[in-house]
């Protein structure tokens, strides 16, 4: 206990030998990606992917939800009981779930109803609670802030590639800047839940090939 | 993970160790939450107040200000000044820059597809013509049923839609009925989509109800509604 808060002090990105490391960071935006590798939170990556804004929008909504629940979480790690850990979380999680809400009407009354009950349903989005579970109850501040920002930049990326692909091909535009000629016929299937899952398929694709191919030559 | 800092899985927890924990995470969010709420508040409402004035614009054309005006239990308008409570029912009228009266804009809502669509018209008691439309709600299936806020011929039936009333004033000459795509011939009838059947018949039906309930009170209490405060 004595060598983790000597350890602690020595700042947020401190490791055993001292040298700032980063790898909290990087896991969750490649290795332990929530979406292409860890294929976590499904439901609003199918659901709100349909538009780059949407996903970009929900993607940082949700890191915003994960960064403070990760940091509130290992803050108050030796005052929780093991017994009401997870009632706690639940409660940490929903209440900035619920000031996340507030903030999105007050920035766009638009982007909050397109994103309709969505924004609610971060509550039950297994990535944050995996995260406060299985590592913010165990680790420093500093590395709960690292991993939720690798997390949730990982998450937000993995939803801007679905929802580009999808916007693109399904109402011919990107941000709503139209590229296509005018007798571009729209795929419509795109941007309905089908869609959603066609994509993040050949995203899974992609991204496992990838992989492969990099164990491969290494 | 030699550095992890494992949750005690041994030995006994209080009870108040636990009651302490949970009602103090609970006070604390509840502060937060309470914070946040009341310092959003003011920016929110200015918001939906702005969203409110811009589809009241865009469906009343040539509005440069508007008033609001509460429908009374005695049968007429009185000018709704603050907030309005639980219930009112509100029509919105537009005036030009003589602060002549331009239209009025109807809040309608129905069942459509998916969920209730929640709609905006303008109605003119001069020409007695719808002369615009906006969907306010729509839970529609996207590239489908949202045709009704994008198809321009769609659209173009709300721009002199007629709801003329009777000799006696007292009802609609001919109810807003909705028709199959291509078979509108009567200035009356709300020409619909192929692809997003149900989503625009659902708006002819709440526009043709909509217009049987409020276009005869309009009518028949213009004076009250005539004269324009600056807003």
């Amino acid at each position: 206990m004595a060598e983790q808060d000597q350890k602690n002090k020595k700042g947020f990105l401190a490791t055993a030998n001292g040298q700032p490391s980063t790898d909290e960071f990087i896991k969750g935006l490649w290795r332990d990606n929530p979406v292409f590798v860890q294929v976590l939170g499904m439901c609003p990556v199918l659901a709100v992917s349909n538009t780059a804004m949407n996903a970009l929008a929900m993607g940082l909504a949700t890191t915003f939800v994960l960064l403070m629940s990760n940091i509130l979480v290992s803050s108050l790690r030796n005052f929780i009981p093991k017994q009401v850990r997870i009632a706690s979380y639940i409660l940490i999680i929903a209440t900035f779930v619920t000031i996340t809400d507030y903030l999105i009407q007050a920035i766009s009354v638009e982007l909050h109803k397109s994103l309709g009950a969505f924004i609610s349903l971060i509550v039950v989005n297994c990535l944050i609670l995996s995260r406060a579970e299985a590592f913010a109850s165990k680790n420093t501040i500093g590395k709960s802030i690292q991993d939720a920002l690798g997390m949730g930049v990982g998450f937000t990326f993995a939803l801007f590639c679905l929802g580009a692909v999808r916007e693109v091909f399904g109402s011919g535009s990107i941000f709503g800047f139209s590229f296509f000629p005018e007798n571009f016929q729209d795929w419509v299937v795109m941007i309905l839940p089908a869609g959603g899952f066609f994509t993040l398929a050949i995203w899974l694709l992609i991204f496992n090939g990838a992989k492969q191919r990099k164990l491969k030559t290494s | 993970m030699s550095e992890q800092n494992p949750v005690k899985t041994t030995g006994d927890t209080s009870s108040f160790k636990m009651l302490r924990a949970m009602v103090g995470i609970g006070l604390a969010c509840a502060l937060l939450i309470v914070l946040t709420y009341e310092g959003t508040l003011p920016r929110v409402k200015r918001l939906r107040a702005e969203a409110l004035e811009k589809a009241i614009f865009k469906v009343i054309p040539g509005t440069e200000t508007k008033q609001t005006f509460s429908y009374t239990s005695e049968g007429g308008f009185v000018k709704q000044e603050g907030e309005a409570e639980a219930g009112s029912q509100l029509v919105y009228a537009g005036y030009d820059e003589q602060g002549e009266l331009v239209g009025v804009a109807i809040e309608a809502s129905g069942m459509g597809y998916a969920d209730v669509l929640r709609i905006f018209y303008g109605y003119n008691p001069v020409d007695q013509t719808v002369i615009g439309f906006h969907v306010l709600e729509s839970k529609e299936t996207p590239g489908l049923g949202d045709k009704i806020e994008k198809d321009a011929n769609f659209l173009a039936n709300f721009e002199a839609l007629d709801v003329s009333l009777n000799e006696g004033f007292s009802a609609l000459e001919n109810t807003v009925i909705p028709v199959k795509q291509g078979e509108k011939d009567k200035p009356w009838e709300v020409d619909c989509i192929t692809g997003a059947t149900i989503s625009s018949r659902a708006i002819g039906n709440i526009i043709g109800s909509s217009t049987e309930h409020w276009v005869p009170i309009i009518y028949n209490n213009l004076e009250s509604l005539a004269t324009a405060d600056e807003q």
